[in-house]
């Protein structure tokens, strides 16, 4: 657990806004990317889940990036100032 | 009679209901809602109709059900869905992909629910579908890995047709596509494998103990000694304490054949159901024999079958029918028959299956159809 939780800004791709009221940018807390999903879904219950699998392994049409860097890790470290994005990637028609 | 009967049915891009009054002559077609969410299986409650479950997930989006408490017109997301426990080290990582079936629990047993999932997961809920938990007794079970193998269907392993014996909460079937039916008379806390006479024609061994591809198992609700179905190599009846299933669908037509995915029941009547074949020749296209689609029947516990098929296309009619797609209602006097199809149309028969309506068309790819108030 971070000893400063920063806040960082993360965009939320649109099938995620159910859970945000719409909201295309909401605010979190974490010095990981581990840390601010948990604090998202402190927010908004039930998102991580959508997210992220019950192994902790970034589900299959979902990307994380941090700033532009691909988040290869939950433990990928976040700062203050730095973009967390919920990208949900193609899926098909 | 019923006041009114509604159909919830789940599709590839959405929930619908069709609304009908009790002559059920005229459908109003509700919704869609969760538009874009993949929705196998709706399921009201019989214990507590204002309960309706839907399982629910997207294209991007994890698996997830959720939940209304006025009828399907508001919905919450369950607050904790269905998902395996952390693997331990070494352990193969095991994640819910999807809710593909959801059944109410034991009429004792109220805010009880099971769901099945693939990969081939049962899990339990005892608060009305808001928290889940794995019903270790299976998902744990040492020969859990050696029962399911394989790829099962095209979105994988699929764990299905979760029945509860009426008398005994306790009593527990589901069944997999594929690895066959599993009985437990504990619970859920040990099963084990219940298809000796099943063929599994896709297997090297000519009697396997598991193994099979179960496409759809029901239990009769009067008469719960009475098992029935429909699977990848044809129809079956089982009379418990019985252990071996005998092969109904030798009386179907030769050219029509006895493959399919879906069976339904008569509410009270052990000896009937209705059954929708499909084309299991060759490279298995899945679809109605010839192009002619009907639905067959039967009314002495699968010694004889009728074909159904009056309203139905009579030719370039290529339907198939998913087996969570095909419902009764409760009317034990003149029973609503259901069915919707992978190209989006819902059809009706308000006489035991003698004549059908299509009542809704133009929907997305049906998944389930199940029938409530």
């Amino acid at each position: 657990m971070s000893t400063t939780l920063d806040t960082v800004r993360t965009r939320v791709a649109s099938p995620l806004r159910s859970y945000t009221d719409g909201r295309p940018v909401v605010e979190a807390c974490g010095a990981t990317v581990r840390e601010v999903l948990a604090d998202l879904d402190r927010r908004y219950p039930g998102m991580r889940f959508r997210m992220i699998d019950e192994q902790d392994r970034v589900r299959t049409h979902i990307r994380l990036y941090v700033d532009t860097a691909p988040v290869e890790s939950l433990d990928h470290r976040v700062e203050r100032g730095q973009t967390l994005h919920l990208i949900c990637a193609l899926s098909g028609g | 009679m019923p006041k009114h009967t509604t159909l919830w049915v789940g599709t590839r891009k959405g929930m619908f209901a069709l609304r009908a009054d009790a002559r059920r002559r005229a459908w109003k077609l509700v919704g869609p809602q969760f538009l874009g969410h993949v929705i196998h299986h709706v399921v009201q409650d019989p214990r507590e109709p204002r309960v309706v479950l839907a399982a629910a997930k997207t294209g991007h989006l994890g698996p997830t059900v959720f939940r209304s408490t006025d009828r399907g017109r508001t919905w919450t997301e369950a607050r904790r869905p269905p998902a395996f426990r952390k693997a331990n080290e070494g352990e193969t990582l095991r994640a819910v992909d999807a809710v593909f079936w959801l059944t109410a629990g034991h009429a004792s047993e109220r805010g009880t629910w099971y769901a099945g999932t693939s990969p081939a997961g049962l899990f339990r809920s005892d608060d009305g579908g808001e928290t889940w938990e794995p019903v270790a007794g299976f998902n744990d079970h040492p020969m859990h890995a050696t029962w399911i193998q394989g790829p099962g269907s095209p979105i994988g392993q699929l764990l299905h047709s979760v029945r509860i014996d009426p008398r005994d909460a306790r009593h527990l079937y589901l069944g997999v596509s594929s690895g066959g039916v599993f009985e437990s008379t504990d619970g859920g806390g040990d099963w084990r494998p219940l298809n000796a006479g099943c063929a599994a024609d896709f297997l090297p061994d000519p009697d396997p103990q598991y193994g099979h591809d179960t496409h759809c198992l029901d239990v009769h609700p009067t008469h719960p000694d009475r098992l029935y179905q429909q699977n990848h190599c044809g129809i079956y009846r089982l009379d418990r304490p019985g252990e071996r299933w005998t092969r109904i669908g030798a009386g179907m037509p030769r050219r029509v054949g006895d493959i399919g995915f879906p069976i339904v029941l008569h509410p009270t009547d052990p000896d009937r159901a209705w059954v929708f074949p499909m084309d299991g020749t060759s490279v298995w296209p899945r679809t109605s024999p010839e192009g002619k689609p009907a639905v067959y029947t039967t009314a002495d516990g699968g010694r004889t079958w009728r074909r159904l098929d009056r309203g139905l296309p009579r030719k370039q009619g290529w339907l198939t029918v998913l087996r969570q797609a095909m419902c009764a209602d409760g009317d034990v006097k003149k029973l609503g028959l259901y069915f919707g199809t992978t190209s989006g149309e819902i059809w009706a028969s308000r006489n035991e299956g003698q004549s059908w309506a299509c009542v809704a068309r133009h929907l997305p790819q049906v998944f389930s159809v199940t029938a409530g108030v």
